[in-house]
């Protein structure tokens, strides 16, 4: 069941045609990877989707419904979140804080004035569960500028996940911390979002990663799809598989 | 008619001396992306050091048409009171956050608008003599002082030969490299500290020619720096932060609306300009020509 | 699912329960330790800390800095003036009924002008408002007594209840209005408290931390920033409606910059990023001003100095340094 769907989607920076009429597809619970090399337009994509840009031309359709036009805080009441390349996190606020400002806003509760936010068991009791769903309940009252890097971008990935989305877009969870890390990242990320139901389009540059986890990859460059299918159908393309890793694949 | 001539003269004029003030906060905001509370302050010291110099000139029987040389000399005080402070008091803070930088000139602001205090007291302190120099012309029925026109040329010039400077030479290739990336410049062995210094030390040099050339038809006062700066701001506003024609037009579109706000709305003539200030923000944010 | 995350917010409410009572209790005690002038100096200072609450809301809980604060101080302080003048009863109950709403409505007025625009533009507006109440209040001076100010006689509490006249009477009335203004003060610090705690207070911290990620969770950015406004406004205007009937007359001079100043420096001096650093910091400075102009004509110039100092130097302010401390403390403790 298609889940997103943009119709004749552009968008041009001056002469650069990031995004070039582009019909892209995201089914209902599927793991979706966005690849391609620097500049082939993923994050500008993704920014369009999320309402951090307006397209020139073209729809985004949120379950056959027009969003185009919609704002940021409307798409995210449509169940669209995402996290962010470089990390930005509430860097003052505690690890619990980051996340719990999440429920609060999903729940509407931002307005409140008059009740201490510590005391809204619901709140806590999720924001705990996500945590702990991430790892990160250990280091719940750590200010989130205290963390390591590895933590920072699984935080970065809670604080979306905590607003319940129906599709999350994760812009490159796993660069800037060691391989040891990555996997570390992907599993946790792939299991709470499988394991949550939601479907999640990664924007990725570790093809390992890529390979693992993906249910379907679709590559980009220079602004349109060059190949959209499932690991093993990519794998069997050779021409797109040897520019994607540069040398014919050992299955 | 004359009357209608001599409100445009003097609209120039007082738009010569903001172009000045304005260019400058612009010209430090542009390269160092620093806004100076103090920039005002500045441009009041540079109407008393100025005056205090055409005085004791004066005092010492100097003929007053050297006492014209006294004017750049104001201007280049305060210049180097800038390259003092920015080393001193604005370094430590470029990599802080920008609470800081502004906390840090609000004190500068409060010392340097007490110092005057300290040094000149509560008189006014004018230069008008210097005025005497130049001849009085005739317009229409009525009297202007050739100063005046003066105080016009400067500007004008001021603004062609800092247009050239930064568009035309080496320096300001360097100078809007800097403002564009500083790191990249620093990484293509640009002396990015000396960039800042010099670039603060003009843009302090603007401030105290505006003083320097205003202070014989206006006496300097306490409180003029603070008015000044709000008004910089207003124009600075109109005209785009760290855009130098932005500085130019906002500082015609004030002066103008300032000279006709005072025929009208004698008692509301700032009240005005704020509410253009407002009314500019509201439509456009980074103004009319602005790269904030 | 249990995890071992500790109650993270019950230990600090308690640890600032633990610390404020004793506070308290001497606060309480003041009046019989001190004569009528020093009493005169702590009611000023508990004023200036309601004023460094406020100012500070937006300052240290939002990240904007307002470089026009003595506006809504001055607001309140005037319009108390005018009740005097035209309406009715000298009752300081009148004068917080009438006083509050309108350095509300001010502070929301202008509040929504500013917060239109990024942080610079954002601190010149506030200057350029306060400047421009500041030129109405020198001008219109059939309105509001020009550069000589208006009267405020002393007030009636507790809706009449006390009323001061005699030989004594300005002696009693230092003393009574001194609990009153500290019954304020507590309500206002415990008011602040709970809005700083509260899921608006953490929708704040985020937006100052981090406006883009609190874009994209779906929070409306202009419209937090217009109420932390709102209230930080209402805060120093309250703390202005205090002051008026105590110093007995209100200038313009309460509504130029230099106060404005003022109020900034009382945040950075306590600390503006812990709640009880504009408190500790209004207290302290209205004893170091007082000193100040009593030792040399120049302290605008000293402010400055200290200011430049402070920012150089001790940027966290006292509570932070403090804090700092005592961390260090602790984590040497730990490590043996």
């Amino acid at each position: 069941m298609i889940l997103l769907k943009t119709v004749n989607l552009r968008k041009q920076f001056g002469e650069t045609r990031a995004c070039d009429g582009l019909n892209f597809v995201v089914n209902k619970g599927e793991f979706l990877s966005l690849v391609g090399s620097n500049g082939a337009g993923k994050t500008t994509l993704v920014n369009l989707i999320s309402a951090h840009l307006q397209p020139d031309s073209g729809q985004i359709l949120l379950e056959d419904r027009d969003i185009t036009f919609t704002t940021v805080t409307e798409r995210i009441k449509a169940g669209i979140a995402r996290s962010f390349q470089i990390v930005n996190l509430f860097d003052g606020l505690s690890v619990f804080d980051n996340v719990a400002l999440s429920v609060f806003s999903r729940e509407g509760k931002t307005v409140k004035m008059a009740r201490l936010a510590a005391h809204d068991h619901d709140v806590r009791r999720e924001t705990l569960e996500v945590l702990g769903q991430f790892g990160l309940a250990s280091k719940a009252a750590v200010p989130a500028g205290g963390l390591a890097q590895g933590e920072r971008k699984l935080l970065d990935v809670a604080v979306a996940y905590a607003l319940r989305p129906s599709l999350l877009f994760l812009d490159e969870p796993t660069s800037g911390v060691s391989t040891h890390e990555k996997a570390q990242i992907m599993d946790t990320v792939s299991s709470v979002v499988r394991g949550g139901m939601v479907t999640a389009v990664v924007i990725e540059h570790d093809m390992d990663v890529v390979f693992r986890y993906s249910d379907r990859i679709v590559m980009m460059h220079e602004g349109s799809f060059l190949a959209d299918g499932t690991p093993d159908e990519i794998r069997a393309n050779k021409e797109v598989a040897s520019i994607l890793l540069g040398a014919p694949l050992t299955a | 008619m004359a009357i209608l001539t001599i409100q445009i003269l003097n609209s120039l004029l007082y738009a010569s001396v903001l172009f000045l003030i304005a260019a400058g906060l612009s010209l430090i905001f542009g390269v160092m992306r620093i806004v100076n509370l103090a920039h005002g302050s500045l441009y009041a010291v540079g109407a008393y050091v100025t005056a205090w110099l055409v005085g004791r000139g004066i005092a010492l029987g100097v003929p007053l048409g050297w006492l014209f040389l006294m004017l750049p000399v104001g201007a280049l005080s305060v210049a180097l009171i800038g390259i003092v402070i920015e080393p001193l008091l604005l370094r430590p803070f470029y990599r802080r956050a920008e609470e800081y930088q502004l906390l840090v000139t609000f004190g500068l602001l409060q010392i340097l608008e007490d110092l005057m205090r300290l040094v000149w007291g509560g008189t006014p302190l004018s230069a008008d003599t210097l005025m005497d120099v130049l001849p009085i012309l005739r317009v229409g029925g009525l009297f202007y002082p050739a100063y005046n026109l003066l105080v016009i040329g400067v500007g004008i010039v001021a603004a062609v030969i800092l247009w050239a400077a930064i568009y035309h030479t080496k320096f300001g290739v360097m100078l809007r490299a800097t403002s564009q990336d500083r790191r990249m410049a620093s990484a293509l062995g640009l002396n990015v500290g000396l960039v800042y210094v010099m670039a603060f030390g003009i843009g302090c040099f603007m401030a105290g020619l505006g003083g320097a050339i205003v202070v014989p038809t206006q006496a300097a006062v306490l409180g003029m720096g603070i008015d000044a700066l709000v008004i910089a701001f207003v124009v600075v506003v109109i005209g785009g932060l760290g855009s130098l024609k932005g500085a130019l037009v906002g500082a015609v579109v004030v002066s103008f609306v300032r000279t006709a706000g005072i025929q009208f709305f004698p008692e509301l003539e700032l009240a005005v300009l704020y509410l253009i200030a407002a009314l500019v923000l509201l439509v456009r944010p980074t103004g009319l020509f602005g790269t904030a | 699912m249990t995890t071992d995350a500790p109650p993270l917010r019950n230990r600090s409410l308690l640890k600032l329960v633990a610390a404020a009572v004793p506070v308290l209790l001497v606060l309480i005690m003041v009046p019989s330790l001190v004569g009528t002038y020093q009493l005169q100096l702590v009611i000023y200072g508990l004023i200036a800390a309601i004023a460094a609450l406020g100012f500070n809301l937006l300052l240290g809980y939002t990240g904007l800095l307002s470089f026009g604060h003595s506006a809504y101080f001055g607001v309140g302080a005037y319009s108390v003036a005018f009740v005097v003048e035209h309406l009715g009863p000298h009752s300081m109950e009148f004068y917080l009924l009438i006083g509050i709403p309108i350095v509300a409505i001010t502070s929301a007025l202008f509040g929504y002008i500013c917060v239109r625009h990024t942080r610079i533009f954002f601190g010149i507006l506030t200057l350029a408002i306060s400047q421009v109440i500041y030129s109405l209040a020198l001008k219109l001076y059939w309105m509001t007594g020009g550069s000589d100010g208006l009267r405020v006689p002393r007030p009636a509490l507790l809706l009449g209840l006390l009323s001061f006249s005699g030989p004594q009477g300005f002696q009693h009335f230092v003393r009574s209005y001194y609990y009153y203004v500290l019954g304020i003060f507590v309500i206002c610090v415990i008011l602040m408290w709970v809005i700083v705690h509260s899921p608006f207070g953490k929708a704040l911290q985020g937006i100052r931390d981090n406006e883009v990620r609190a874009r994209f969770l779906g929070l409306q950015i202009r419209r937090f920033r217009w109420i932390s406004f709102l209230v930080s406004g209402t805060f120093t205007g309250v703390a202005g409606i205090l002051w008026v009937p105590l110093n007995g007359l209100t200038t313009p001079d309460v509504l130029y910059w230099t106060f404005s100043g003022e109020i900034v420096f009382t945040a950075l001096l306590g600390g503006f990023r812990n709640f009880t650093g504009p408190i500790v910091g209004g207290i302290v400075f209205t004893y170091l001003k007082t000193y100040a102009v009593a030792s040399t004509e120049y302290w605008q110039l000293l402010l400055g100095v200290v200011l430049v100092t402070l920012v150089l130097v001790l940027p966290t302010g006292i509570v932070g340094a403090i804090s700092r401390a005592g961390q260090r403390l602790s984590r040497r403790k730990a490590a043996t």
